[in-house]
């Protein structure tokens, strides 16, 4: 594969997969080139074949919106829900513009005059959409993780903590989050009664749908990776009398490092997958959102973007689990270990 | 019997089993004085690593005990280091931290910051690990890991250093080169040592007595050799000794005539003590 090729593929709407691949492309020279080949032409050649085959079979299909859209649609939704978004901040710019000048001008006139500052109230784009989804997603994750590690590590030294809490770990485990979310929205409602509330109550209801569903790997793997800590390391710290917190933050935590991850990368995945449905249910803003109300609009472009919004997942799926494997790494004090 | 160091009276341990409770160790006695180097040697599975535990607090003997200076000894701490035969450092702190980790929990109240570090430096001064000090255990050798393993454990200053096969996964010239700085420390310290070990020369080389073991189930001490070569000994100089090779001599037929292998066990075993005494081959040392 050489860069002339990969300048051809420029031309395409597949610019900016191109792009990623010449700036590796400079990172690896030097490299034997068949390695190169191996690492790059095939998926390329993968992806290009995956394209093709779905441009193809999309054009078969009739549904009640048109034709199943192809590659090509979905890029060109893609390019107008970037612009959609461009010209929203610009709007928004201008907004509080003119805000600012009519201010300005009132304050001139008058300078004891009450200034009033507006929010911007335009309709979130999709980029707005996928950093709602973000934060929801990041919010539940935390509150999970806070509960399950120690859990965890309390079950993994615990024989009969273990044996009690198990059960129900294993019951709660496999339960859909369709299935939480309405005992969760009725409950919030009932509880989370304010009359200047800080977070929304669709807000509320994802966030805690999603953290009872991606609670549970993290707690099932620490519990595993702090059974398994190695007999000799726990009898060194009986012999040093090692207090239980210092037993808990030098032998037990770094020793079950890679399971916790392992755990927490797992949570993370079925937090993402998750919050889609509840979003889309719960009427949360956010991509689940997003995907519903391109449905219920049932214009001739929303298979396109809710294609659009497939792909968006999946990258921004694909990339917090890069993020935890960084963080894992950050965090592991074995540095040789192959993590994948 | 007050005045002694270290006392193993009557000790006998069972482990249940789903088909019953199982017999390691019975009736076990041994006296040992303070400074004194005893081996503990036997088959694999005779129950050696069993006493150490027992002395260490890890396991609880099921009959009889274990007294240290007038104290039964319970649970495990650090007046009993152990040098565990797989070094057992922890593989995400340096050697540094690794024998800090100790001193802090021995010395936290005695000691001060500047005066553990120092302390922390001088047990790694003495293993001859100073140059290592900042690495962690994967990037050093076997050998050079249970050196720190052997700081750590003095660094506790214990009144007994318990080592657990501390030498059997190293290679002969490390393990050589390891028994003759173990020589050296224990001449300048004096501590009391029980260690296990496989190496008939390890025991002979190193100890001041050698407490061979019978095979399980249900092993007990066999016999006791007194190793009485004058110290500092030499590997060299005792490999052409008389009586170095007597000691020897004397270990290797307590293990290959009167105790058997544990693969031939059982129905021969008892016959072949009889007829190994009977013929007065051995030449048994009270114990």
């Amino acid at each position: 594969m050489t860069t002339d090729t990969l300048k051809l593929l420029g031309t395409t709407p597949l610019q900016w997969l191109a792009n990623g691949l010449m700036s590796m492309l400079d990172k690896i020279q030097g490299i034997n080139p068949q390695e190169l080949i191996r690492s790059i032409a095939i998926p390329v050649i993968a992806f290009v074949l995956f394209l093709v085959i779905w441009g193809a079979a999309a054009s078969q299909v009739d549904t009640s919106l048109g034709k199943v859209p192809g590659p090509a649609k979905v890029w060109e939704q893609t390019m107008v829900l970037v612009d959609e978004h461009n010209n929203e901040r610009s709007r928004e710019k201008r907004f509080y513009e003119r805000q600012e000048k009519r201010n300005a001008k009132k304050l001139a006139a008058d300078p004891d005059a009450i200034v009033k500052i507006r929010p911007y109230t335009g309709s979130p784009t999709f980029f707005d959409q996928i950093w709602t989804s973000l934060i929801t997603v990041a919010s539940s994750f935390l509150i999970a993780s806070l509960f399950a590690i120690p859990i965890g590590i309390i079950c993994g030294l615990s024989p009969i903590l273990y044996k009690a809490l198990n059960p129900l770990i294993q019951i709660f485990k496999p339960v859909s989050p369709l299935a939480w979310l309405p005992i969760v929205t009725i409950i919030v409602s009932a509880v989370y009664v304010s009359k200047d509330p800080i977070f929304s109550k669709s807000y509320l209801t994802s966030a805690i749908t999603v953290t009872l569903c991606c609670i549970w790997p993290t707690i099932i793997n620490t519990t595993v990776g702090v059974s398994n800590i190695s007999k000799d390391l726990l009898n060194v710290s009986q012999v040093l009398r090692l207090g239980w917190w210092t037993k808990v933050f030098k032998i037990v935590i770094p020793s079950s490092i890679p399971m916790m991850f392992a755990g927490l990368r797992v949570s993370l995945g079925i937090g993402w997958m998750v919050l889609i449905a509840a979003e889309m249910l719960a009427q949360n803003p956010g991509l689940g959102k997003f995907v519903w109300d391109e449905f219920q609009n049932g214009s001739s472009n929303s298979l396109a973007r809710i294609m659009v919004a497939v792909f968006a997942i999946g990258f921004v799926g694909f990339m917090l689990d890069r993020l935890m494997l960084m963080l894992q790494k950050k965090v592991s004090w074995d540095k040789s270990a192959v993590l994948r | 019997m007050s005045n002694e160091h270290l006392m193993l009276s009557q000790v006998s341990i069972e482990f249940p089993t789903p088909s019953g409770p199982f017999k390691v160790l019975d009736n076990v006695n041994l006296n040992i004085k303070e400074g004194e180097f005893v081996s503990l040697i036997g088959h694999s599975g005779c129950g050696k690593s069993t006493v150490l535990n027992i002395v260490a607090g890890l396991y609880e003997a099921t009959t009889g005990g274990v007294i240290l200076d007038g104290k039964e000894v319970t649970e495990p701490g650090p007046e009993r280091a152990v040098v565990f035969q797989n070094h057992s450092l922890l593989p995400w702190l340096t050697a540094y931290e690794n024998v800090e980790l100790a001193v802090k929990q021995v010395f936290k109240k005695t000691k001060s910051k500047a005066e553990m570090d120092e302390w922390v430096k001088h047990n790694l001064e003495l293993v001859h690990m100073s140059h290592a000090m900042h690495k962690r255990p994967d990037e050093i050798s076997g050998g050079m890991k249970q050196r720190v393993g052997i700081a750590r454990a003095l660094a506790m200053e214990p009144k007994v250093l318990l080592m657990d096969e501390p030498f059997g996964a190293l290679d002969a010239l490390t393990r050589a080169h390891m028994q003759d700085s173990l020589i050296e420390i224990q001449a300048r310290l004096n501590n009391t040592v029980i260690m296990i070990t496989h190496d008939v020369d390890e025991a002979v080389l190193l100890s001041d007595r050698i407490v061979m073991m019978t095979n399980g189930p249900a092993a007990t001490i066999g016999d006791i050799l007194k190793v009485e070569l004058p110290r500092p000994r030499n590997r060299v100089a005792l490999a052409d000794d008389a009586q170095y090779n007597h000691y020897r001599a004397e270990v290797l037929k307590f293990l290959y005539e009167r105790q058997h292998r544990p693969e031939d066990k059982t129905e021969k075993k008892s016959e072949a003590d009889v007829t190994s005494i009977a013929k007065g081959k051995i030449n048994v040392k009270a114990a």
